[in-house]
């Protein structure tokens, strides 16, 4: 009997094509938009995983101002780094590598083509902390470093807007009123954890940008690379404790720098992006229930239209209960037709758009298996009121409907 | 000796209550036997539709006994008189109430498939009584494609199908012309007689009641008229 309802939903909805169609729409958006959603931000997760794991977990920041992520905030302007800290640093055990950095948007020239770009003044050791390879060319050497030299490093986007598929090497950009000598390239290295472009940079020696762009003697920030052989709260513990010191800050006094580990970026940006993932797809799981309301809506619209099918259904013998069954089944195909479809097109969506972003396609089958159980639910719970209403009708008066 | 196949033993059904009380049917008494051919005649409002409904199994009596092959109707809940249609009862009705957009053979296998029968079976039955009705040749027809006359023999071929004791039938040639209500009523003669189904009409004109072998009267919801007759051929 259940097979012989199946058959019949199937052969009703084949027959009303479009109108099945328009009806199940509001499940397909629903459904598209959830998948859609969470695929993106399960793809987003995972890349800013694995940019912040390319990174080295055993990376430090230590930016002046108070704890925190972003620009250094903080009622009174905490005191600057000078380069004596980061050399001072450098004598600890156990750090690696170090690099301080002084950075700043620049505008860069090179014959008719100019780029508005950041500029990082820093050491050699910045693409060792970074773990980031050259393309071509060399990297800072220690000459250069402490003179100050008119020398620059640029990553692939400021290569590309320069230079087009012209060789850099040697040339002569301008950058703000520095002409600067190219004397390597960086190897491409994608999107940012928050989708920024990275390669959109010029590097420099930081001597030269603290004397010649910004006029200042200020390190912005330091990164470091520890020792494989140190955990990262050892480190964090022997900067922070070194820092305080040079920085003539009393026992009981908090910290006017901050220290940020890698796995703290990696938590905090997971919880932004799940909390974003969870709102939007709150919105789309709202959007699923506008859908079974439009599936109820015409169900009932059915009912009363086919009155007269459903007197005949009775008269021949059929229960109440077959009734009831007939109708609830069809609005399930129906809801579960919309979820497959949903199903497809959010993967497609989410397909697409990870392609577009830049970051990886992650298709989950708990989520596909729970969007295809939350259509079905959305056709038992929106499709059972229509079903009762045609299942309670007089035989005698729906056989008189015209 | 078996039951009778219907009884009616004081049956009234009263609609409303009060002022606005009407009282459809008041105080009927009525048997019919395995085999009969009843017309029941009647003006407009005389009950005889509402008689139909009950010897049906899709109403109720408000007062009074209904027993069907000595089952006590009148206490029979929805579901249980449902069961009742599906097994020993079929329908013939006026406007030929056909499923649209649904072949012949489909219309005539809809009561098999609430008996639950197989697929081959059903289907089996279903081309044997659109042979019946002959109708062979047009199993695959839909309704639309089907004039009026082969419309009321689909309906008579689902009526059958369901192999009933008991074919109602509801002003069955009403929409017919008098050559194809002719062919209709001979249809259901041959039924009663070869099958030896029990066939009750209602019908407003005469001379399709003269097919009958019994006629049945009905005046302001009370049988005014019970008598035998010869069948027209």
């Amino acid at each position: 009997m259940l097979w012989e309802t199946l058959r019949l939903a199937v052969t009703t909805i084949i027959r009303n094509k479009l109108r099945s169609f328009l009806t199940v729409l509001g499940v397909v958006i629903g459904v598209a938009a959830v998948i859609a959603m969470v695929t993106i931000g399960q793809g987003s997760s995972a890349q800013v995983s694995a940019s912040v794991e390319a990174l080295g977990t055993n990376v430090l920041i230590v930016r002046p101002g108070s704890r925190g992520f972003g620009p250094p905030g903080g009622g009174e302007a905490a005191p600057k780094f000078t380069l004596k800290d980061a050399e001072a640093l450098r004598t600890l055990p156990q750090i690696a590598y170090l690099a301080p950095i002084n950075s700043g948007g620049q505008t860069v020239v090179y014959g008719n083509a100019n780029a508005a770009t950041q500029v990082y003044g820093s050491t050699a050791d910045y693409l060792r902390v970074q773990n980031w390879p050259l393309l071509s060319g060399r990297n800072f050497a220690e000459g250069e470093e402490t003179s100050g030299a008119a020398v620059c490093l640029i990553g692939a986007t400021v290569q590309a807007k320069l230079f087009g598929n012209a060789d850099p090497l040697g040339e002569t950009i301008r950058v703000k009123s520095v002409a600067c000598n190219v004397i390597g390239t960086l190897a491409a290295k994608g999107a940012g954890s928050f989708g920024q472009d990275q390669d959109d940079l010029v590097l420099m020696p930081i001597k030269t940008v603290q004397r010649r762009l910004e006029g200042n003697k200020d390190v912005t920030s330091i990164s470091i690379a520890l020792r494989k052989s140190v955990t990262s709260a050892d480190g964090i513990k022997a900067v922070q404790d070194l820092l305080r010191e040079r920085r003539r800050i009393a026992i009981g006094q908090a910290d006017n720098f901050s220290v940020t580990d890698m796995k703290e970026i990696t938590s905090m940006l997971s919880g932004v992006n799940s909390v974003l993932t969870g709102l939007l797809s709150s919105v789309a799981a709202v959007s699923l229930l506008v859908g079974g309301i439009g599936i109820m809506n015409i169900m009932l619209v059915s009912v009363t239209e086919r009155t007269r099918e459903i007197g005949i259904r009775l008269a021949v013998g059929a229960s109440a209960g077959q009734v009831l069954q007939q109708f609830l089944v069809e609005a399930i195909v129906l809801s579960l037709l919309g979820g497959i479809i949903g199903i497809g097109a959010g993967l497609g969506l989410a397909y697409v758009g990870s392609i577009y972003m830049a970051i990886p396609f992650a298709p989950s089958g708990s989520v596909v298996a729970l969007a295809f159980g939350f259509s079905a639910l959305v056709g038992v719970v929106f499709g059972y009121f229509p079903a009762r209403r045609a299942a309670k009708l007089d035989p005698i008066e729906a056989l008189r409907h015209q | 000796m078996p039951p009778p196949l219907i009884v009616l033993r004081d049956v009234a059904r009263i609609y409303g209550a009060g002022e606005a009380e009407v009282r459809a049917l008041d105080g009927v008494n009525l048997t019919i036997r395995q085999g009969e051919f009843v017309a029941i005649m009647g003006p407009s409002g005389s009950g005889k539709s509402t008689a139909m409904n009950i010897i049906g199994c899709l109403d109720r009596p408000t007062a009074g006994q209904f027993l069907f092959q000595g089952i006590e109707v009148q206490g029979l809940d929805q579901d249980r008189r449902a069961l009742l249609r599906r097994h020993c009862l079929g329908f013939v009705f006026q406007g030929f109430n056909l499923l649209a957009r649904s072949s012949a053979l489909e219309n005539v296998e809809l009561p098999l498939i609430y008996k639950g029968q197989p697929r081959a079976l059903r289907e089996a039955r279903a081309r044997a009584a659109l042979e019946k009705v002959g109708l062979q040749g047009r199993e695959s027809a839909d309704p639309s494609q089907l004039s009026g006359g082969q419309q009321q023999r689909v309906a008579i071929a689902r009526a059958l199908a369901g192999d009933p004791m008991l074919i109602l039938a509801d002003e069955p040639t009403g929409n017919l012309d008098s050559h194809r209500s002719h062919e209709i009523m001979l249809l259901l003669q041959q039924l009663n007689r070869e099958e030896g189904i029990t066939i009750v009409m209602v019908t407003h004109e005469e001379d399709i009641a003269a097919y009958a072998g019994r006629l049945l009267v009905f005046t302001d919801g009370k049988l005014t008229r019970d008598s035998a007759q010869p069948e027209r051929r």
